[in-house]
């Protein structure tokens, strides 16, 4: 047995205290011989500190494409030349979609915009959308909707949104790298607000942007350091049109030792699936990454692109004997 | 409405390209999670709303495809 997994299972098993960036990268590293003990591992880790459930969400863009910003790997830029044109979803299809993921056994419904950060016209339809999901639908609502000021963290509070997501999306020693409209300091500062206010801060990434090993480990230690109630785990999923367009996928070993990793540096928190995994892992994977330390999912569609089916994962996690998450729990 | 199985025209759905110069390969794996992007018919971009469940995509000239 390699000594850093047996360190994780002293420091982060027994102990509840994630591996740091040091550790995250001895993981990273190991080679493929110790991947199934490591998996194991996560695993082990994820039942005893967060337990056999499985929390799964549905996603809709509120507002798709024509974004001001230059994310390299995302197909929603009005800077690229995406095939992805600008589209507005209007509320009765907004409530529809929320019904139709709770109809899954979700128990979060998060609405999605392309933007810098929200105006005016779509903190209305934000208010107006949330309003009528909650007349409607028995579901938890949280949003993402880029970089906030203040009063719109206090306003979407208001509605009653009960988390937010804003990933970080890389290192930060990386992420000029993937994005110069604006800086890892200023989702920083988004987060930091977020965070004061009350909800729930769901952080993630992407991993395939073309960051190091080094970088996924320090990653992982940042992400460590916020401190999130979820962690969404992309994998990049390679758009055509964008600067990333032609990144070959994560190798799958390598998403499996990713995810592992992940949860060892962060034994607490909801680690979820989220886009990429489709192509990066296929069902097979999918299912090792589920007994390797996540314990939450995606389901449905993404923003741009499809998923598997909800049927296929629901099925999926019953194999396991993976419970659903009920909504009385996440009240 | 154009049926799905009528949306089969002159050009590729996913890349734009003229559907007769090749097979497009990468295109059809690719279209098995993604929705289409280009009116078959005509080349025009169209505007595609993915849903949980399913998706829409318009031609302002052909109509609306749903999967």
């Amino acid at each position: 047995m390699p000594e850093i997994l047996d360190q994780a299972r002293n420091q982060v098993l027994e102990g509840g205290v994630g591996l740091d960036q040091a550790g995250v990268l001895a993981v990273l590293n190991l080679p493929d011989e110790h991947l199934t003990a490591t998996l194991q591992l996560a695993h082990e880790v994820r039942m005893r500190w967060c337990g056999p459930e499985v929390e799964v969400e549905g996603i809709v863009s509120l507002k798709t494409g024509g974004c001001p910003e230059d994310c390299h790997f995302c197909s929603q830029s009005g800077l690229f030349t995406s095939p992805v044109r600008s589209v507005w979803l209007d509320i009765p299809s907004l409530v529809k979609a929320a019904k139709q993921t709770a109809a899954t056994g979700a128990t979060e419904f998060c609405i999605v915009a392309a933007v810098r950060g929200p105006d005016a016209r779509l903190m209305k339809q934000m208010r107006e959308g949330v309003a009528a999901i909650k007349a409607e639908v028995d579901i938890q609502v949280a949003a993402s909707l880029g970089m906030l000021t203040k009063e719109q963290v206090d306003e979407l509070v208001d509605m009653g949104v009960h988390r937010y997501n804003h990933n970080l999306e890389t290192c930060r020693s990386y992420f000029p790298n993937v994005v110069t409209t604006h800086s890892w300091e200023e989702r920083w500062e988004t987060l930091r607000m977020v965070r004061e206010s009350g909800m729930e801060v769901c952080c993630g990434g992407i991993l395939g942007l073309g960051e190091t090993v080094e970088q996924r480990a320090e990653f992982a230690a940042q992400l460590a350091e916020l401190d999130p109630h979820e962690v969404p785990l992309n994998f990049l999923n390679p758009r055509p049109g964008t600067p990333l367009g032609d990144r070959p996928v994560v190798e799958g070993k390598d998403a499996l030792r990713a995810i592992a990793a992940f949860r060892l540096a962060m034994p607490r928190t909801i680690l979820r699936y989220a886009g990429g995994r489709e192509i990066t892992l296929g069902d097979l994977g999918t299912r090792d990454g589920l007994l390797g330390g996540i314990n939450a999912v995606i389901v449905g569609n993404y923003l741009t692109t499809l998923g598997r089916s909800a049927t296929d994962d629901l099925k999926l996690l019953d194999d396991l004997k993976m419970p659903v998450k009920a909504l009385s729990a996440t009240l | 409405m154009i049926p799905m199985d009528e949306a089969i025209g002159m050009w590729c759905d996913r890349c734009g390209e003229a559907a007769t110069t090749g097979t497009h390969p990468g295109c059809a794996a690719a279209r098995a999670l993604e929705p289409p992007r280009y009116c078959a018919h005509c080349r025009r971009r169209m505007k595609v709303q993915v849903l949980p469940v399913g998706w829409s995509a318009v031609c302002v000239e052909h109509g609306e495809l749903r999967g």
